[in-house]
């Protein structure tokens, strides 16, 4: 079984010993907007939705928990809860990924101690996603949750941590661990040792005592008392690891890319962590048990589902998303037009945030259909730029690219991410990979698989897409899309900063 | 000549009468102007607005056209969004099955190929979205055929083209066994297109019940008649595959 916690909703899903899906259950939990950039979700609610799924899920497989070998879990990254060890009730709501409250503290450690230090430490650079600054402001603002976490008396968690505890008593016994890949992403954790670092945790004013203990991806922590009484819980991982560990991405050189409202590109990069000079970050992998950690690069590209969203409600050219496609396929090519979607500057690699997009090359040629193939292709390109990092990173060549998400239903699309990479794209059979890879963990932790290299073959193509462009075009075409990404520079201003919308 | 049917009648004056009236009308404005009794007048309005013919503005209680009839003359479904609407559901079968999954519409006589998912088996396969197969003499195309009122008609020529020494050529034939599979709401294809290939196929439906598409399983002989008549087990999923789109085709954009 996999429950996967995710940002907007939590599902819990069954598997079978061929790695099929069985049952699927899911509720979607409230996000609250306190403030402008402020995004929270309620723990409490999260876990009661854990509570409601993990029962329906075994009702509709006509099971009961006996029947579930083991439990893993993949969870949304980087959401901070502090909750006190006594009662089980958190302090306040958790504190999203999303969340930009932190941006003047990140502001205030760049120019205090630079971003090379973090880097070299834990593999990220200073940033409002990651959990260390998020547990700082929590403590900076209470004093007494301060005092508390110092004694231990709150406790820190991501989200796995939080229902791992639960799952396992919460007050009364819960185990209060966390995994290496999700502790990758706090800020706080020696990316080559793999434990909390003193001059970190000293850095960001994180007591010691709050933190979980850090274990393997796949080993039993504990077994559930609470839900799913007498099964174990074998696994956590967070999301975008366990779509790589899913995707079966065991080899050094093997990636995966989640296409959905942004999408993550992960890459295997073996038994040594790389550093990216390329603004990618250096993460965990995984760890299965007491064997070697796997490293990972990772590059996100922050727009592009969103990009087909936009199109489609913002300028009304379709109906629904996938009417794209139909509408790219009035045309046969961009006709020379190019879309840059820089909506909140650029990202990996160029790391611009006073870009912003643009849509260049228009002439009274340019249709509909030739800004539905530029939105496509800004997707395929945006991949490659960040697939090129990778390389000259790591100097390991991508062989083929593995694709899940929704967006991997545009057939026009996934071929030309594979035209552009030059590279295989192949979307597997399964296309719940983060689940998959969350009961992979757990099956290995608890002997149901047993060996992980075996587990490949679970993993069947459901589709795949050569790549089919002459080298000349893909160069000039690329070459064309760097000018345009250039154009996007340096367009927004100190002064002409638009007006930021206060608090209601 | 048959008699026409009288509520249908009944219900297009009442559809012409709403249309006149920029204000909308109350059942019993609409049952006088008719010239029917109230209750009947009543339970065709309700009808109408039950399957979106009609709307009632709940602050007067009258009702005018509904929204979904101006939708009528151009209700399409885009072969994009049917692959998007099948996509999760087209998965789970070809892993189940060990087949290959095909989703296709009808296009000018052909069974065009919207989405397919290959037999879980991981030999070198080709993506055949796009291409186009012979109706009468695949299970997908036969399906689209025992659907659709006027494609048999469109396919040309006496007799049809003949792929191998078990494909209906004859038109009567044909029609005979579209007439079967209207009836048991599947159809099966044993080496009729290609030596060595079969198929399972079933209907996929819109909201009002219309075929929009199909989808089918296509395998070996073997593995698909094991003993010579379709397996019921694997009927039974296609059809059960083809529900579930079709819940999800009708659920869109509601």
């Amino acid at each position: 079984m996999a429950i996967d916690q995710g940002t907007t909703s939590t599902r819990c899903i069954l598997f079978d010993h061929g790695g099929r899906l069985v049952s699927v259950a899911q509720r979607e939990h409230r996000q609250h907007y306190p403030r402008p950039g402020w995004v929270e979700h309620d723990a409490v609610e999260i876990w009661r939705n854990v509570r409601r799924i993990v029962p329906e899920a075994l009702a509709q497989a006509g099971a009961t928990p006996a029947d579930v070998v083991g439990v893993g879990i993949a969870n949304q990254r980087e959401t901070t809860v502090l909750w006190d060890r006594r009662t089980g009730t958190p302090v306040g709501h958790a504190v999203v990924w999303q969340d930009t409250r932190t941006d003047t503290l990140i502001e205030r450690y760049a120019e205090e101690h630079g971003h090379q230090g973090f880097v070299e430490r834990c593999g990220l650079p200073l940033a409002t996603y990651f959990s260390a600054p998020k547990i700082r402001w929590l403590l900076d603002h209470d004093k007494v949750v301060r005092e508390k976490a110092q004694t231990g008396e709150v406790l820190f968690g991501t989200m796995e941590t939080w229902l791992i505890w639960n799952l396992t008593g919460g007050p009364d016994g819960g185990v209060h661990v966390t995994d290496v890949t999700n502790a990758s992403r706090t800020m706080l954790m020696d990316i080559a040792a793999l434990s909390w670092d003193d001059e970190l945790l000293e850095a960001f004013q994180v007591p010691r005592a709050m933190l979980p203990e850090i274990r393997s991806s796949a080993e039993v922590y504990g077994v559930a008392t609470e839900v799913l009484p007498g099964v174990r819980i074998g696994a956590a991982m967070g999301d975008q690891q366990a779509a790589l560990f899913g995707q079966t991405c065991f080899g050094a050189g093997e990636a995966k890319c989640t296409y959905g409202t942004g999408s993550f590109l992960l890459m295997n990069t073996g038994e040594q962590p790389v550093f990216s000079k390329h603004g990618l970050i250096t993460t965990v992998g995984y760890r299965i048990g007491d064997s070697a950690p796997t490293y990972a690069l990772e590059g996100s590209i922050a727009v592009t589902g969103s990009l087909v969203q936009w199109f489609r409600d913002g300028l009304g050219l379709i109906d629904s998303a996938p009417e794209i496609e139909t509408l790219a396929r009035s045309v046969d090519d961009n006709g020379g037009c190019y879309i840059v979607p820089a909506f909140s500057g650029l990202f990996a690699p160029h790391w611009r945030s006073e870009a912003r997009g643009l849509m260049i090359g228009l002439t009274s040629y340019i249709t509909s259909g030739h800004i539905a193939r530029a939105i496509l292709e800004a997707t395929s390109w945006q991949t490659r730029e960040v697939v090129d990092a990778m390389f000259s990173d790591s100097g390991i060549a991508l062989r083929a690219l593995k694709v899940d998400g929704g967006m991997t239903s545009n057939n026009l699309l996934m071929q030309g991410i594979a035209d552009v990479l030059d590279v295989p794209v192949e979307r597997p059979m399964v296309s719940e990979t983060v689940s998959l890879g969350a009961a992979y963990a757990a099956g290995l932790a608890v002997g149901y698989w047993p060996e992980f290299p075996g587990l490949k073959r679970n993993w069947h193509r459901a589709a795949r897409w050569m790549p089919d462009m002459e080298p000349a075009r893909r160069e000039r075409e690329y070459a064309n899309w760097r000018r345009a990404v250039t154009r996007t520079f340096g367009w927004i201003q100190p002064e002409a900063e638009p007006p930021r919308s206060t608090a209601r | 000549m048959t008699k026409n049917v009288q509520s249908i009648e009944r219900a297009a004056a009442v559809l012409r009468s709403l249309a006149r009236a920029p204000d909308g009308q109350g059942v019993v404005e609409l049952a006088k102007s008719l010239g029917l009794p109230k209750g009947t007048t009543h339970g065709i309005v309700r009808t109408l607005q039950a399957v979106g013919f009609a709307d009632q503005d709940r602050r007067t209680g009258r009702y005018h056209l509904g929204a979904s009839l101006l939708d009528l003359g151009n209700s399409y479904l885009d072969t994009n969004e049917l692959r998007a609407c099948a996509i999760n559901w087209s998965d789970p079968l070809a892993s189940r099955t060990g087949a290959a999954v095909r989703v296709g519409r009808l296009i000018h006589g052909h069974v065009m190929i919207v989405h397919h998912v290959f037999r879980p088996d991981d030999t070198v396969q080709v993506l055949e979205v796009g291409a186009s197969m012979p109706s009468h003499a695949t299970a997908l195309g036969k399906v689209l055929l025992a659907f659709d009122p006027t494609a048999v008609g469109s396919l040309e020529g006496e007799s049809l083209p003949i792929h191998t020494h078990r494909t209906v050529v004859e038109r009567t034939e044909l029609v005979a066994e579209l007439g079967r599979i209207r009836e048991r709401g599947w159809a099966s294809e044993r080496e009729e297109y290609s030596i060595g290939e079969a198929g399972i196929a079933a209907p996929i439906r819109d909201n009002g019940g219309l075929v929009v598409a199909a989808v089918g399983i296509a395998g070996t002989p073997r593995t698909l008649f094991p003993t010579g008549v379709p397996l019921a087990s694997l009927v039974s999923q296609v059809v059960a595959t083809a529900d579930a789109i079709s819940r999800e085709v009708g659920g869109r954009r509601s």
